[in-house]
């Protein structure tokens, strides 16, 4: 066996560590835990001098294994890991002990007992790093191809830029022709333009060179992991298989029908969409108009706003008055969603043009009646009548019945609403927590079109990061299944959040090395023991568990 | 100066430079990002929590900060501003200029001793001024990079040729008073603006007491005061008599939706609000909230549900009405004088502190920047982009992204960012 030869740094973080650990006593315990070589105390480890030392120590004691005992391995295990490997130290036999976000910073009035169990964290570290094995990472080939699922204008625009950015894209479309929902519109808010003119972007699509259009088009069956799709597509009753890198989800989602609700008839009591093809057609003969917002909305079955709903009916509204400035048009809300600068100057157009607003509470609904609308108006504290000729209901974007069925295929999930869920609301907003796959435009949440613009914008960068590049490295500290002890239960493919695991064709689990992100929920769940997880193994916690005073 | 031949061109590091940064670094293009400020993190790092996951602002922050220090591909220009662009698209001309930090970067190992001694008390920039920093300082704890800064319109031996006892404790000799403004010029294909907004200043509107009533504070204040990095280690105190809140007032567009200061609405109050009552109340359960609203505008993912949640399982109480003026009683408890809806009668609610969500405002040197650029603004003057193409300036090769553009929330920004980063990306390309 190996001589296991420690080196120990611990920091003091400015005084984030040492003005309330006692950190020298730190170092004079740490020398005394068995395999500790070396120990020592810095101001900041991870400064340029800090980072020289550790490279001077290794080569001065032989060090083969280092530890350091600072802050938070999500900032500074990489740079650790890159000092080690710059030393000649594979980087997996580095290990980093938490002695600030978990011990001096929670623990920062007690200075005995904090140092205390910073002396715990240390020899668990200790124990660790004595059974740490080297590692090496995996390196996989990209496809510098886009698949592209949905062919709206989110769709477009992503497989636009794309493609402009030199990369083959792949568009493949489920209805005979581009274009999506834009295709319905008469004219956008909120400058009036004609939606026509934003899809002028389909001859560009369609006549690119990197871009092969598929419509008709629907996928059936997707494998592989980053860098490697597969992914097979039906057309016209005929199976082809694409060969991606990555894939972008462009789906779109569809309109609420207000079947049995306020009336609606599709002919005098109507939704937004119908009125945009009544206006498209110039066919608004009528006087006395009423919408009624949040249709379908905001309510027990489907509690979301539905976003873009305020300002449809707003420019709908707009649109009819500039027709027939002497129409009488009320727009019945709860709460007008005009977010933004642009959007709020609209609304306040509208009120200087006349559209009469009223607000209803979900608790008295508005009643459709023959020819008037009976509402209690939230302001007046008073139940009002409204005369009308015409009926507007605004419904909200509801997810695409199929969005089911392409998230089983992609193994990704949806939201309550069944809307794409990202992998983080905040920071990862088009990214799935599968590695190559990003969403955008309505499948993501109901938007309007510039919104939709810039999140297909948004996807097609997160997947130029991956196209761009010939070869990925991926992650070293990785499961692997033991085959002679594996069952085939298939517990773990179910666990896993990656998709990194599938039955092999006997039956025995098998992971996949570029999807794998060692997160250890396969190795916990496995009633067998069958799996290790690398860098975790069972042996190195049990260490760790026994070194902090377990059983 | 080293010149770049195919770089992009990123201007503020706040969350929306950062991500676009780490996009085009990540696809292989070389990136110059440049923040007026000693550290990148821009107005997320101020923020306690994030609605509506609440999560912690500056954890989820670090990590893309460190990444944006350490990247090969980015050169991180703190300190420094836009001088000049020439050129066109493709074949920019940049000039920076450079501003002394009067510290030796490669020295500096943020080791404190030189602010432990510096005898100069400044108001703090970054802790909206509740708290005092010295003349030599770190823009904030987790700060990127992770080195002082002088101040040298506040250092004694800058502005009076005394002192330099920061130079005297230095023991890696860091401090360096030689240093002068430099000038940087790079050639530069695109340009991204991410240079984010300010909160409006609410003085102007009198009745409602900012900074007479010493228990009215902004959103931003309140987010600092929060904090458990802030001024007051997240213990929630009021300024009159440091006493623990209970019953806190929020009023949502202050300044905004308002003809007289800033018509438009600023997007982001009334989840922020809300938000900030949910701390609150995780702070101390016995805290009661109320929020003064005109519409509730929730329309993004998880907004609408965020809200119910603050209603059933926090307690807050929504309002519908505009607060007319705001008062306090001898104890400085301030009393909101509103309309009250369903009975269209005035009526007074005392409360322990009032927050005020402020609009969200470009910043000053907005129109400067727009004359260096050679782009258009907005009638409120933000950066005007195109209505359907909402990342393009009115010049080609300039984009836009982020606060600097419209008032927005973080996912925004960042699905801005990544978006204005393909474009610049491509214009690189196709311009090439």
């Amino acid at each position: 066996m190996e001589d296991i030869r420690i080196g120990v740094f611990i920091c003091h973080c400015g005084t984030n560590i040492g003005g309330f650990l006692d950190v020298l006593s730190l170092v004079e315990y740490t020398k005394t835990l068995p395999n500790v070589t070396f120990a020592t105390d810095n101001l900041y480890t991870c400064s340029e001098v800090g980072l020289s030392v550790i490279k001077e120590k290794i080569k001065e004691h032989d060090l083969n294994r280092v530890i350091v005992a600072s802050c938070t391995p999500r900032t500074h295990e990489p740079l650790f890991r890159s000092t080690c490997q710059e030393a000649g130290l594979n980087p997996y036999l580095f290990e980093m002990v938490n002695i600030r976000d978990q011990c001096s910073w929670v623990h920062m009035k007690e200075t005995e007992a904090a140092t205390e169990k910073a002396k715990i964290l240390l020899s668990m570290g200790v124990a660790k790093a004595s059974l740490l094995q080297p590692l090496e990472k995996f390196t996989i080939d990209i496809n510098p191809t886009a698949l592209i699922i949905g062919g709206g204008i989110a769709g477009m625009t992503a497989a636009l830029n794309l493609a402009n950015q030199e990369f083959r894209v792949i568009l493949i479309e489920k209805e005979q022709e581009l274009g999506g929902l834009l295709r319905y519109l008469y004219k956008l808010y909120p400058t009036h333009d004609n939606a026509s003119k934003v899809l002028e972007i389909r001859n560009l699509v369609e006549n690119h060179q990197k871009i092969k259009v598929l419509t008709s088009t629907e996928p059936v069956k997707i494998e592989g992991f980053i860098g490697n799709y597969k992914v097979s597509v039906k057309r016209r009753d005929e199976i082809y298989d694409i060969n991606t890198g990555i894939i972008i989800v462009a789906t779109g989602a569809q309109v609420l029908k207000p079947e049995g609700l306020f009336g609606y008839n599709g002919s005098n009591i109507i939704t937004q969409l119908e009125l945009e093809q009544l206006l498209k057609e110039n066919k608004i003969n009528v006087k006395n108009i009423a919408m009624i917002q949040c249709v379908g909305a905001r309510n027990e079955e489907r509690r979301y706003c539905s976003n873009i709903c305020c300002m449809t009916a707003l420019k709908n509204a707009m649109l009819i008055k500039e027709l027939k400035p002497d129409a009488n048009i009320t727009i019945l809300f709860r709460d007008i969603q005009t977010q933004g600068t642009t959007y709020e100057e609209y609304y306040r157009k509208a009120r200087e043009k006349g559209i009469t607003f009223i607000k209803y509470i979900p608790e008295k609904l508005p009643i459709v009646k023959e020819s008037n609308i009976e509402v209690y108006n939230d302001y007046l504290n008073q139940d009002i009548s409204i005369p009308y000729d015409m009926v507007v209901l605004s419904t909200p974007l509801i997810a695409n019945p199929d969005s089911e069925n392409l998230a089983k295929m992609l193994k990704v999930p949806l939201e309550e609403n069944h809307f794409f869920l990202e992998a983080h609301v905040k920071l990862r907003p088009v990214d799935f927590a599968t590695d190559g796959i990003y969403v955008c435009g309505s499948a993501h949440w109901p938007k309007d079109i510039p919104d939709t613009i810039s999140q297909a914008y948004a996807a097609a960068s997160r997947a130029s990061t991956i196209i761009s590049k010939n070869v990925l490295e991926v992650e070293g500290a990785i499961a692997e299944v033991d085959e002679d002890l594996c069952i085939g239960c298939g517990i773990c493919i179910k666990i896993c959040p990656y998709n990194a695991i599938s039955k092999d064709e006997n039956g025995i689990a098998h992971v996949t090395e570029a999807s794998c992100k060692g997160c250890g929920l396969c190795g916990a769940t496995c009633p067998e023991k069958a799996i290790t997880n690398h860098h975790f193994t069972t042996k190195q916690i049990l260490a760790q568990i026994l070194a902090s005073g377990g059983k | 100066m080293g010149e770049n031949s195919n770089s992009v061109l990123v201007i503020g590091g706040g969350i929306a430079g950062i991500q676009a940064s780490l996009d085009l670094a990540e696809r292989g293009m070389k990136v110059e990002l440049v923040e007026k400020k000693p550290c990148i993190g821009g107005r997320m790092a101020q923020l306690d929590k994030t609605f509506p996951t609440n999560d912690c602002s500056i954890c989820i922050l670090a990590p893309k900060l460190a990444e944006c220090y350490r990247h090969p591909n980015i050169t991180l220009h703190t300190l420094a501003e836009v001088k000049e662009i020439t050129g066109k698209a493709g074949n920019f001309k940049a000039k920076l200029i450079q501003h002394a930090r009067y510290i030796k970067a490669e020295e500096c190992i943020n080791c404190g001793m030189c602010i432990e001694k510096c005898p100069m008390r400044v108001d703090d920039e970054f802790d909206v001024f509740l708290r005092k920093r010295r003349a030599i300082y770190i823009y904030f704890l987790q700060g990127v990079p992770s080195i002082m800064a002088i101040d040298p319109e506040n250092c004694l031996y800058l502005t009076k040729d005394a002192c330099r006892i920061c130079e005297k404790v230095c023991e890696r000799e860091a401090i360096d008073f030689e240093q002068k403004d430099s000038e940087i010029n790079l050639n530069i294909k695109s340009i991204i603006v991410a240079t984010g907004y300010e909160p409006f200043d609410p003085s102007p509107l009198v009745n409602l007491g900012y900074k007479h009533l010493p228990n009215v504070v902004t959103g931003l204040e309140f987010e600092r005061m929060i904090c458990a990095s802030g001024p007051l280690k997240g213990h929630l105190i009021r300024p009159s008599d440091r006493k623990e809140p209970k019953k806190l007032a929020f009023i949502n567009c202050v300044g905004s939706r308002d003809i007289k200061y800033n018509p438009y609405c600023s997007s982001v109050c009334c989840m922020y609000t809300t938000k900030e009552a949910m701390i609150a109340y995780e702070h101390d359960n016995s805290i009661q909230s109320f929020i003064f609203y005109i519409d509730l505008r929730a329309g993004g993912k998880g907004f609408r549900e965020y809200i119910e949640r603050g209603q059933k399982e926090y307690g807050i109480n929504y309002f519908k009405g505009k607060v007319a003026k705001i008062v306090e009683d001898d104890e400085k408890n301030p009393i909101i004088i509103y309309e009250d809806m369903n009975t269209s009668k005035v009526k007074k609610f005392p409360v322990d502190l009032v927050i005020l969500a402020t609009s969200m405002i470009p910043n000053k040197d907005t129109p400067e920047l727009a004359n260096i650029l050679g782009i258009d603004l907005d009638k409120n003057n933000f950066f005007k982009g195109n209505a359907y193409l909402p990342l393009d300036s009115s010049k080609k090769g300039i984009y836009l992204c982020g606060c600097c553009r419209a008032p927005m929330d973080i996912p925004n920004s960042v699905i801005d960012a990544s978006g204005a980063a393909a474009k610049a990306a491509e214009n690189a390309i196709r311009e090439g």
